[in-house]
């Protein structure tokens, strides 16, 4: 079991981070700038994804955390996107 | 309590604030149904009146919420370390990016009340269905987001005086690190609204 | 396996033991078992709130024509009962009660996982119950868009709207909070040796419809707000001259409320699952297959919300997507009644009330269930949606099942919460007259519906009176029965002294005495084995 309270995450990681957050933002303005046209915005939520897991492992800790911590985390988004795909099912069909 | 009990109830206490987090990342999800639904139906009109907001405010608010994540999540490493300058000037650093973000968020609003859109505003009422459903979408998504960091904001102030006051240490900094965690959470919504609202032209 | 402990001078959580005394003490108690109390209260109050309201509507429909309201009025009545009802008591009910009372003793923990956050639910209950008050009664416009707040109606409506939403967003909030709480609680405050498959069938059932709780009633919290907004700001997200489409209301609605049904009856189905061992003495029949099937329910009934909106204009596509799904859930709970049944099978049954109360959940639950399958089929809903039927369909499977359960739970756990026994005899009387009334009441109208009796029609054609006169009948026997129930349990407070273990039960609450201390146990117990082991 990870003894969370021992384990002290340096201000070098967190900077790290937010370096590379920093770079993904422009990377997903550049991408949105230069158009892929129907891609553009898949791209967008791809990179916006990418940065929400760094986000969450990172930053909140879930890297570290035990593992139901996780295991939630992915099964709420899981259910979420399920329930938006349905709704689609209803809309494109119509 | 022993410290083997400390650690269980302070991940205790991480495992209800984490389930609290999904419950909004649910409540936001709500909107982002409502947003994909629009857009499908109205994909022109949102690419278009998407152009009516300004990408360097968007882009600016971004930062700053990435940033004020990273000095949050620091200062929990200044506690651990029983460096409680440091953890205060960082948590300082977060109040101000919150601030700041709010008041961006007061200028780009009071912007566009000017231009006459708002809802229920005449010239809304003019303007074309996906035009309304935009701004409405707007308005109630960063209204709503704009909330939470009021309440994020009142949150990092009350840790930060029981910081000064030594409430929050080393031994004992739950309501920090559950602080923190809400905090995230309102960076990780702006991380989806962002291209959401302000790169899909 | 029942220990009987010399009751020396341990106090009860009955009995004052703080600064505080009386009233005070008891709202602003943290202890689960006060609350659980506060709960128990607040929503019976709210329950015969409901009764009267729905013998009132029972009274206009007798007959023909304006009989004791307006149409306006009824329309009122049948929303405000709707709301009271769902939101109020059967929501919260069994959960926030039993749940509240039992969860942690039934895992062997001394409370819950955040005992402050539990009092705040309370309180944030109360909120919603004051703001739904104001809203019936507030310049005599009490809210008339049915429980379900179906826009584009909603949005217009001159009635109280927007205080009768707000009311229900708070009370979301509380669900939330106790969803959570229960949550945590089964994942890190089981007794040392419980694991997750030592633990009984009461706390996974919980534990299940905790998670429908916290995942679910955002959804709607935030459509609420929406309907706020739209009343208020016109931002119109559900009113196509502002660009939006009704149906997307009805959508998210429904991702909440159809979950929200399973809110209901999966702690309905955790209580009987712990009555019919202890009464049949006999180890539950598939003790995984139980446990395994309240999460299936849970995450299989967050998909199947379509089945509402068969007539709405929803896509084909959708139509038998949502279709197929709601036939898969029946599985699990059918899997739930056979491992019932099976329990009963060559076992020694006593038929005493809290038993009797669950075969009688057993009959209505099937019947409900079984003409929901009706209802989830497209072809045969396009004939009953919005009709009587599924006025009787969900009265049966909510009252019948949820009701029951709850009836049957009070019955069964009285002893251990209040140190006392009530009247079997009168019990039965009362059971009795319950259950003929009941099915009088709610069994005509799945004829008169399928024959094209509308819900929610103020008044009807002539060939449906006889359906209507006989319901009514069995309302006022359902009246009577109830009061009596009622009646019973509360002169029961008198009744002779409860042993610790009345019912020869195996779990946990029955090893402490009758009513539990404040802590529930004096030291930690260890658990070894199952929780079912009768042999």
């Amino acid at each position: 079991m990870s003894n969370h309270e021992e384990h002290i995450v340096p201000y070098e990681s967190h900077l790290k981070i937010l370096v590379i957050l920093l770079l993904m933002t422009v990377i997903t303005i550049t991408v949105t700038v230069i158009d892929f046209s129907a891609w553009t915005i898949a791209l967008a939520l791809i990179i916006a994804s990418i940065k929400v897991f760094f986000v969450l492992t990172y930053f909140m800790h879930l890297k570290y955390e035990i593992l139901i911590f996780r295991a939630l985390t992915l099964l709420i988004f899981l259910v979420f996107a399920v329930v938006i795909v349905i709704t689609f099912l209803d809309y494109v069909y119509r | 309590m022993n410290s083997v009990e400390e650690h269980n109830s302070n991940v205790t206490a991480r495992f209800g604030m984490w389930i609290f987090l999904f419950t909004e990342i649910f409540l936001f999800g709500g909107l982002f149904i409502v947003y994909a639904v629009m857009r499908s139906k109205h994909d022109a009109e949102f690419h278009a009146a998407a152009a009516h907001l300004n990408v360097v405010v968007g882009a600016f608010n971004t930062i700053i919420l990435l940033i004020s994540s990273s000095t949050v999540a620091m200062s929990i490493t200044a506690v651990q370390k029983q460096d409680k300058k440091m953890a205060t000037r960082l948590l300082l650093v977060t109040i101000l990016c919150a601030f700041l973000f709010l008041i961006n968020k007061y200028f780009e609003w009071s912007l566009k009340f000017h231009h006459g859109i708002y809802p229920g505003s005449d010239v809304m009422l003019e303007l074309n269905r996906g035009y309304v459903l935009f701004f409405s979408l707007y308005y109630f998504m960063t209204g709503l987001h704009a909330l939470h960091i009021i309440i994020g904001l009142t949150i990092l102030i009350i840790v930060y005086l029981k910081i000064n006051n030594g409430q929050v240490n080393h031994k004992n900094y739950v309501l920090l690190e559950n602080g923190a965690l809400y905090w995230h959470l309102v960076d990780l919504i702006w991380i989806f609204l962002f291209p959401l609202l302000y790169l899909i032209t | 396996m029942s220990s009987e402990k010399t009751k020396i001078n341990i106090p009860s959580y009955l009995d004052n033991h703080g600064k505080r005394k009386g009233l005070m003490a008891w709202i602003t108690s943290t202890d689960h078992k006060r609350i659980a109390i506060l709960y128990l209260c607040s929503i019976s109050f709210f329950f015969i709130l409901g009764v009267l309201l729905g013998e009132l509507m029972r009274a206009e429909l007798n007959r023909l024509g304006q009989q004791l309201i307006s149409a306006q009025t009824y329309n009122a009545v049948f929303t405000v009962h709707g709301i009271i009802m769902i939101f109020l008591v059967v929501i919260p009910g069994l959960s926030a009660v039993f749940g509240n009372f039992f969860l942690p003793i039934l895992i062997g923990a001394k409370d819950v996982a955040f005992p402050k956050l539990n009092l705040l639910s309370w309180y944030l209950y109360v909120l919603g119950a004051c703001i739904a008050f104001y809203s019936l009664a507030a310049g005599g416009k009490p809210p008339d868009t049915g429980w379900s707040f179906y826009a584009p109606y909603s949005t217009q409506s001159g009635s109280n709207v927007i205080s009768a939403v707000t009311a229900a967003f708070i009370l979301g909030f509380s669900s939330i909070l106790t969803g959570l709480n229960f949550i945590v609680t089964v994942h890190r405050m089981r007794a040392p040796g419980m694991t997750w498959f030592r633990m009984p069938l009461f706390p996974w059932a919980i534990y299940s419809t905790a998670w429908i709780q916290v995942l679910a009633t955002p959804i709607i919290g935030i459509t609420l707000l929406m309907l706020i907004a739209e009343r208020l700001f016109s931002i119109g997200f559900f009113n196509p001259a502002l660009g939006g489409d009704p149906i997307l209301y009805q959508h998210l609605f429904w991702i909440y409320s159809h979950p929200a049904v399973y809110v209901m009856i999966l702690p309905a189905m955790g209580v009987i699952t712990e009555i019919i061992p202890t009464f049949c003495q006999r180890r539950i029949f598939g003790y995984k297959a139980i446990a395994l099937s309240s999460l299936a329910i849970a995450f299989v009934g967050y998909f199947v919300w379509g089945h509402h909106m068969f007539t709405s204009g929803m896509s084909n596509t959708a139509q038998w997507f949502f279709s197929f799904l709601t036939f898969v859930v029946a599985v699990p709970s059918a899997i739930k009644v056979f491992n019932w049944v099976a329990t009963m099978y060559k076992g020694s049954i006593d038929l005493k009330p809290p038993f009797l109360y669950s075969v009688a959940f057993i009959f209505l639950f099937m019947i409900g269930g079984l003409t929901g399958l009706i209802l989830g089929s497209i072809a045969t809903d396009m004939q009953v949606h919005d009709t009587a039927f599924v006025v009787a369909h969900f009265h049966y499977i909510i009252f019948g099942g949820m009701g029951f359960a709850f009836f049957a739970a009070i019955h069964y756990w009285y002893p251990k919460m209040f140190g006392h026994m009530y009247n079997f005899k009168v019990a039965n009387i009362a059971l009795g007259l319950i259950f003929i009334g009941f099915n009088l009441l709610y069994f005509p109208q799945f004829i008169i519906g399928i024959q094209g009796m509308p819900r929610r029609y103020f008044d009807y054609l002539p060939q449906f009176q006889w359906g209507h006169q006989l319901s009514t009948i069995g309302g006022i026997l359902l009246g009577i029965g109830i009061f009596i129930m009622i009646f019973n349990l509360f002169k029961g407070r008198k009744g002779p002294i409860a042993p610790a273990n009345p019912w020869n039960g195996n779990t946990l609450e029955w090893q402490i005495s009758s009513p539990p201390p404040e802590e529930n146990f004096e030291e930690v117990p260890e658990i070894k084995s199952s929780p079912y082991n009768y042999d």
